[in-house]
This record gives structure tokens, sequence and C-alpha cells, in this order.
């Protein structure tokens, strides 16, 4: 059985704390949310922190609330929880039915959304719906709080843009309104996903029409990807997006830098892409899948 | 550290160095070693124990995480009459393992499910335990041995 390396675990009161008593500590300290990503790299001493930062017992940084029609969402809310919120489930479900198949049923007990999204690890589901949907977090230091959005937090894979001594604290996403559709879908036949697509659609006209689009892939490249190209493709009548998939397809594909890696070649996940938009669109709109 | 939790009903105060898994505790210091260790990943479920009724993997989940919480093997689920819990029994009923490896962690996901929904429909079931990976038997004896469970902790109740 691996043994980690000896560490202190630190409890913080607030965020403030939490932030301080990481500049205090600086690159022998960091932040421990959930654990699900960083015990793993700690016990392949990819990472070697001497002292843990548990933000887990800062009070109040795992509600999940409605306000403004903007669904707020604590960093440490677990998966599980977010997964099981009437609230979500009420004002975002592709964000709830995403969160129900993020890895296992114990990596969604205790893994957090907010330490998901900082680490940043490539064949990862959350980000890639948020991206669609319009995600923001918000990052708060002794300097003061920001918001920026999701694709904005992530610098590459295992990277984010974080600076020393801040800490995402809130995720927040527009709640979805009766004009809006939207589905995440994945390929996963080993641990982790080879692919995730997120797509989000406005209809005024129940699905006749589109108006906007925004799309994003995952887990084939290293970081997710917007396609912005494509997302002009997938706006007018339901018969045009569908005919122009093909070519939405290589607009997403030109615009992720995709990997050739163990899940498959850059080919390989050009196609899944082809396949899983059309399934992903159908799932948006509502109709049954082929 | 000093760790005070409910262990298998029971409670327990140990104590533990910070950096320690439950596993580690659970294995090396309780002496339950009905939690087995194989991916250390978070991937197989062989190691799967539960905290609060939540299934968690704990090759990886630190023991500091368990402070005042009720922890629950394999070993705390048979009556102390000897009498097997009722997913015991059925993955017996239905030879529902081969060498066993993975059993007390899928005995105890299915636990947390029952315990939860305890009407779970068969895609419910496979949604819920396809975290928890078998090499030897195949699913499907599985899948029929929490079938019979359900039925049987609806009855009970």
């Amino acid at each position: 059985m691996t043994t980690l390396s000896r560490f202190e675990i630190h409890q913080p009161a607030s965020a403030l704390e939490a932030s301080q008593m990481l500049a205090h500590y600086g690159e022998d300290a960091g932040f421990y949310a959930g654990g699900t990503e960083l015990l793993l790299a700690m016990k392949h001493s990819a990472l070697n922190y001497r002292h843990l930062i548990d933000l887990k017992v800062v009070p109040g940084l795992n509600s999940i609330d409605v306000r403004n029609g903007f669904l707020e969402i604590g960093a440490t809310s677990t998966h599980r929880s977010i997964e099981r919120s009437a609230l979500v489930e009420q004002h975002q479900p592709a964000m709830a039915e995403m969160e129900s198949q993020v890895a296992n049923v114990r990596v969604r007990a205790t893994g957090t959304l907010g330490g998901n999204l900082c680490f940043a690890e490539p064949h990862s589901d959350p980000a890639t719906l948020l991206l669609v949907l319009g995600g923001t977090v918000k990052i708060e230091s002794a300097a003061g709080a920001r918001e920026i959005p999701v694709g904005d937090l992530i610098a590459g894979a295992y990277a984010s843009t974080l600076q020393a001594g801040e800490i995402l604290t809130k995720i927040t996403i527009p709640c979805a309104k009766p004009t809006h559709r939207s589905a995440y879908m994945k390929f996963q036949i080993h641990e982790r996903p080879t692919l995730g697509l997120g797509l989000w659609l406005e209809t005024p006209d129940d699905g006749r029409t589109f108006t906007s689009a925004r799309v994003a892939v995952g887990c084939v490249c290293p970081f997710p990807a917007r396609g912005l190209n494509a997302e002009k493709l997938l706006t007018g009548s339901c018969t045009e997006v569908e005919k122009r998939l093909p070519e939405a397809t290589d607009a997403i594909a030109d615009a992720a830098d995709l990997l050739d890696d163990h899940e498959g070649s850059a080919e390989y996940k050009r196609h899944l892409i082809h396949v899983f938009l059309r399934r992903v669109f159908r799932k948006a709109i509502g109709e049954a899948l082929d | 550290m000093k760790l005070s939790f409910e262990l298998n009903g029971k409670p327990a105060t140990l104590e533990i160095e910070q950096r320690e898994s439950l596993a580690e505790v659970l294995r090396g210091r309780c002496r339950l070693t009905g939690v087995k260790i194989s991916c250390e990943a978070q991937v197989c479920g062989s190691c799967t124990v539960l905290v609060d009724g939540l299934p968690v993997s704990a090759c990886t989940l630190l023991a500091y995480e368990v402070r005042g919480k009720r922890v629950t093997t394999i070993e705390g689920l048979a009556e102390e009459s000897g009498r097997l819990h009722p997913l015991q029994q059925a993955f017996l009923d239905h030879f529902s393992f081969q060498c066993g490896y993975c059993t007390p962690g899928m005995i105890l996901a299915a636990k947390a499910l029952l315990d939860d929904n305890s009407v779970a429909t068969d895609a419910e079931i496979v949604a819920h335990m396809n975290g928890n990976l078998c090499r030897c038997t195949g699913y499907l004896p599985i899948l029929k041995a929490i079938r019979q469970a359900a039925n049987e902790m609806r009855d009970e109740k």
C-alpha cells in the first residue's frame, strides 16, 4: 500500500485565512478540497506538499443557492451534493445530470467541483459543460475578489491561472430558461472519459430554429475548448443545423488540440466528435438517440 | 492526531498520523482486512467502505476525514448472532464471486444504494455499481444478488 509522505493539515476559519496560510507556507503548501486528485498526485510524488490547507472546513464554502437568475455553487460542494441538489435539478438539469456521471459514486461522494476545476485534469467532465453553460468562477484573495469565465481559469493540462494565495470560492451558472436546450455526453471505455462534448442552444420556437449556440469539447485535448467557428454553423433552422453537423465537427476538431495518445489517435477522436455531436444535438433537443 | 469515530457501531479512538489513509488505519491499526487494496487510484472499488452511509475509496481518503463520523466495513455487516446481512447472503446464494477480492467493496457499495433506494431498478443498480470492478464472475450474478437483497430488505422493513 502506498504511504504518503508526512504533511500537516491546517484548518482555516475563512477563505481569507486559508489564503494567508498559503502565503505563509509558500510552495510547501497546497489547498485540499476533496483530495480525489490531489492525494493521487501526492502518492506518485507529482506533488510534494508538507502542508495541506483544508478548505472543506471553511464555513459556507459548500452552499448551493439561486440568486437573481444564477445558480451559485460553493467550491467545496461535492459532486454528489450537486447531483442530488433539488435547486440544481430545477435550474440547470444538464449540470445535475453531468455531475451524476462524474467518475464513480465514491469519487462523487468526496470530490468537489472547485477542486476539480482548479486541478484541470484533462480527462474530466465539469469544465467542458460549464464552458457552454456560461459558467464563471469567483476567485478571492487578500487583495480582493474577481470573477472570471471558467475558460479563463484553465491554463492547460493540470494547470490553472490561479495566482499564489488565490482561492476559487464559488461557481456561478446562469439558470436554464425555457428557450434553452443543453446537454453533455461522454464516451468512456477506460478509467477516464476519452471524449466529453457539451452543447447549449437557444431556440425561441421550441426547437424549430436556433438563434445562438455554444459547443465545447474536452478529454480529447489538453484542456476543454470552445468550438467558436462551429457555433455559427449550429444556428439557423433545425434542418439546416442537422445538415451542417459534419462541417461543425471539423470546426470543433480544428479548434481543439487533438492529441494522439493511449486513448486513440487524433483522427479517431475527430471521428468520435462526429458521432457524438449528432447524439448530443439530438439529446439537447429532446429527440431519441439512434 | 487523535482520531475519534464510530467503527462498525462502536466508538473508536486512535492515535494516527495525518498522512494515513483510511485503508491504512482500518487494515493496519484496526486489523479489518476486509478492506481490500488494489488499484489505489479510486478506480476499482475493492477498498470501498461506508462513511456516514456513503461509499468512499478508503485507499485515497485520509483517515482524518472520518473524525466524528460513522465508518462501516464488511466486518460490521453481519448481526452479532452471526446472521448475515441480506446482501452477504444473496452474494452467497447467487455465487456472485470467485476469488472474492472485490466482494467486500461490492457489498458495501450495494448497501449504500439499497439503504438510500430500496426500489432501485436494474439501470439504477448498474449505474451505481459501475465503479466497482470484478475480474472473475461477469456482473450478472452480482446484479441478481443485489436484486434479491433489495427484495428482502424491503420485506424486512
